[in-house]
């Protein structure tokens, strides 16, 4: 029989191209030059996933993704000044701001004050200097063959590199704001946090991918003892595919909350090992979708180490003909004991075309562990819509005010006051343009 | 002109017929118990006039004002003046109760043409109104209803009345699960609502309400319809004697 040889689509042609073409001018050498090449040989050998892809059933990114946008050139001065008004949503709060245009890093629009304990630099530098953290972490904090985190390990261009040095307590969230212009471009941006034991800091990650193809990973590393708040905001217009890459130490605590609002097409993949014991983590997050947008959650949660506490939580309302995924993964290790975990997740349906694909796994080696998982799709409560209207209030409001409980609930998990209420404020925003 | 009209009103759930023309005028001030046995349409007739989902009128009318309120909104009947104290007040888990009242009550003066009520007009009117209630504030920090017990939630449905001032009260069982002591908080603060501006349809199972809050006249319903008409007396009448003649004579 002669072999199969599986033809190759526009998009993946012109990623091979890409590569080629700017293999030779991407940042870093030696080891970074080694990593890239290797993550574009598994790109290479599996292509863009499709359906037929488990882990990428509902996202089908071969066909979601038809051709590939001229990589981003950097920001000229016109594109800059477009961005001054990027992260307003969070304009309430004391936040340093470390601005990223078309993918690349603005130092004039950033927020380089000096802070004892805290170091930052942006990636594409790094890169090409070599240093120490990013040869130590990048490409190291949780190991997977997902072949969108291989194609931005191949491509990866600029991002934020943070490290907050042992026991320093930052007081202001840290807030990288990636800001993209209309033009149609592909971006591929890394970011690296590294906090060390007893430090603590929050992270806002906030996109708006704009038109383009965003392809973004941050990796996380959370020593011991320390505490990581990570906050990820999100808006795209055409194509938006992250992926969180976690490990997290002994005695630590780790919180996400992943915010999608006005997403084309998005997916949030979440990788988190908890590599120490004791540990406490939550992965949440509250997704509103309406047109035909599609976003999709999917987590790989690692108990690799016992006595540690998950809690997995996501709320999605969707509108119109909008498609929400979740598909949430939590492997217990063998010697994982006394794994506590436990995922929720919720779809309100709005309308009878709005559809919610949820996929709960608990694939547990332990023998002595509590774990549990929930999934419910449905529509609002006639019942409760009705007692809320008999007081007068219309149905619009009705249902704003019902939707809001729906969300605030896992809103409310979100540690910082402030960013807690650019979240709600940002989702009112949403039920109130709502027709 | 009456303030409530209801004329040969006939009305099904889910293809089954409740209302099975009934007729029944409310006057301006009147406070009117409506009693009957058990299926007989008491709680339909409350929920066809408030609106609810599922309800469907097959024939008659409802005037309110002389004004035809079937084709109404639940929320558009409120803003008119008409209020249901539920039987079962349900829970509307996080929605604050604070919230809730001041949402209801502004939407209801919104949709009359009045300005919103300020906040320190409005934390004064709830204040007045849950102390009279015996409603801790705590209570409205909660979600809706969320963990109240049986009395507390008929308490709140009597203070977003008192708040809310409807012309048309009406309260269905609200008597039902309460104990004695929660009974007369109840029925004080139903009795302080009453005015020649506001009527009540007082739905109950049994006499024991009306010796709290005493009807001007009392409705026997039977079989969907209002089959006998008279004053507070009547009540005693059915204690003593039960509803099996009603019953038998609208079969």
């Amino acid at each position: 029989m002669a072999d199969v040889t599986p033809i190759k689509t526009a998009a993946e042609q012109a990623l091979a191209a890409a590569f080629g073409a700017a293999r030779a001018t991407l940042p870093g050498q030696g080891a970074v030059v080694a990593l890239r090449e290797d993550a574009f040989r598994t790109f290479e050998a599996r292509g863009l996933p499709h359906r037929r892809v488990e882990e990428w059933k509902y996202t089908d990114l071969r066909a979601l993704m038809r051709d590939l946008y001229p990589l981003a050139a950097p920001p000229d001065a016109a594109a800059k000044a477009r961005a001054q008004e990027a992260g307003r949503a969070l304009a309430g709060v004391d936040c340093r701001r470390l601005v990223f245009v078309d993918g690349s890093f603005v130092p004039e629009l950033s927020d380089l004050a000096p802070e004892a304990g805290v170091t930052i630099g942006s990636m594409a530098e790094r890169l090409a200097k070599g240093d120490a953290l990013v040869a130590g972490h990048v490409g190291k904090t949780f190991a997977t063959d997902d072949v969108a985190v291989a194609l931005n390990t191949a491509l990866m261009g600029d991002g934020a590199v943070i490290r907050v040095a042992a026991g320093t307590a930052v007081k202001r969230p840290i807030h990288l704001v990636f800001v993209s212009g209309d033009k149609p471009s592909a971006l591929f941006v890394r970011s690296l946090v590294v906090v060390e034991k007893g430090a603590r800091v929050t992270i806002v990650d906030e996109h708006d991918s704009g038109g383009s193809q965003e392809n973004a990973a941050i990796e996380l590393v959370v020593g011991d003892e320390a505490e990581v708040d990570y906050v990820k905001l999100t808006k795209a217009r055409a194509l938006h595919v992250a992926s969180l890459l976690v490990t997290v130490g002994t005695r630590a605590r780790f919180n996400s909350f992943a915010f999608t609002r006005d997403g084309a097409v998005v997916r949030n993949q979440n990788f988190v090992r908890f590599a120490g014991e004791h540990t406490e983590g939550g992965i949440r997050g509250v997704n509103l979708l309406r047109g035909n947008e599609h976003v999709d959650t999917t987590l790989l949660i690692d108990h690799a180490k016992g006595h540690c506490q998950s809690r997995e939580q996501f709320r999605t309302v969707l509108d119109d003909d909008s498609h929400g995924v979740f598909q949430g993964k939590i492997v217990v290790e063998p010697h994982a004991q006394k794994t506590d975990a436990k995922m929720m997740t919720r779809a309100l349906l709005l309308t009878d075309r709005a559809e919610a694909d949820s996929k709960p796994e608990l694939e547990i080696f332990a023998d002595d562990v509590v774990c549990g998982h929930g999934a419910t799709a449905g529509a609002l409560d006639p019942g409760l819509k009705f007692y809320l209207m008999s007081r007068g209030i219309s149905e619009h409001e009705a249902e704003a005010l019902l939707i809001q409980a729906f969300i605030g609930e896992t809103v409310e998990e979100i540690g910082h006051e402030g960013i807690r209420e650019a979240v709600m404020n940002a989702a009112i925003e949403w039920l109130g343009a709502r027709k | 002109m009456s303030l409530l009209e209801i004329k040969n009103l006939h009305a099904e759930v889910e293809g089954k017929k409740i209302l099975n023309g009934l007729t029944l005028t409310i006057e301006k001030g009147q406070v009117a118990a409506i009693m009957g046995p058990n299926g007989s349409g008491k709680s339909t007739l409350a929920y066809v006039l408030s609106g609810k989902p599922g309800y469907e009128v097959t024939d008659g009318e409802i005037l309110l004002d002389g004004e035809s309120i079937l084709e109404m909104e639940p929320d558009e009947r409120a803003a008119k003046g008409v209020f249901l104290a539920f039987q079962y007040p349900v829970e509307v888990p996080g929605v604050a109760t604070m919230t809730f009242l001041r949402t209801a009550l502004n939407a209801q003066r919104k949709t009359r043409g009045e300005g919103e009520l300020s906040t320190p007009e409005f934390m004064k009117l709830v204040r007045e109104t849950s102390g009279h209630l015996g409603i801790a504030q705590e209570m409205l920090r909660r979600p809706v209803n969320v963990g109240f017990s049986g009395g507390e939630k008929k308490r709140n449905e009597i203070m977003q009345m008192a708040i809310l001032q409807p012309r048309l009260a009406v309260l269905d069982e609200t008597d039902s699960g309460l104990d004695i002591d929660a009974l007369k908080i109840v029925a004080d603060g139903v009795n302080r609502l009453r005015s020649p501006e506001r009527s009540m349809i007082v739905i109950t199972h049994y006499q024991r309400l009306l010796n709290y809050i005493v009807p001007d006249v009392v409705h026997v319903m039977a079989k969907g319809r209002v089959v006998k008409s008279g004053g507070k007396e009547l009540a005693l009448a059915l204690e003593a004697e039960g509803y099996a003649q009603y019953v038998g004579e609208a079969a």
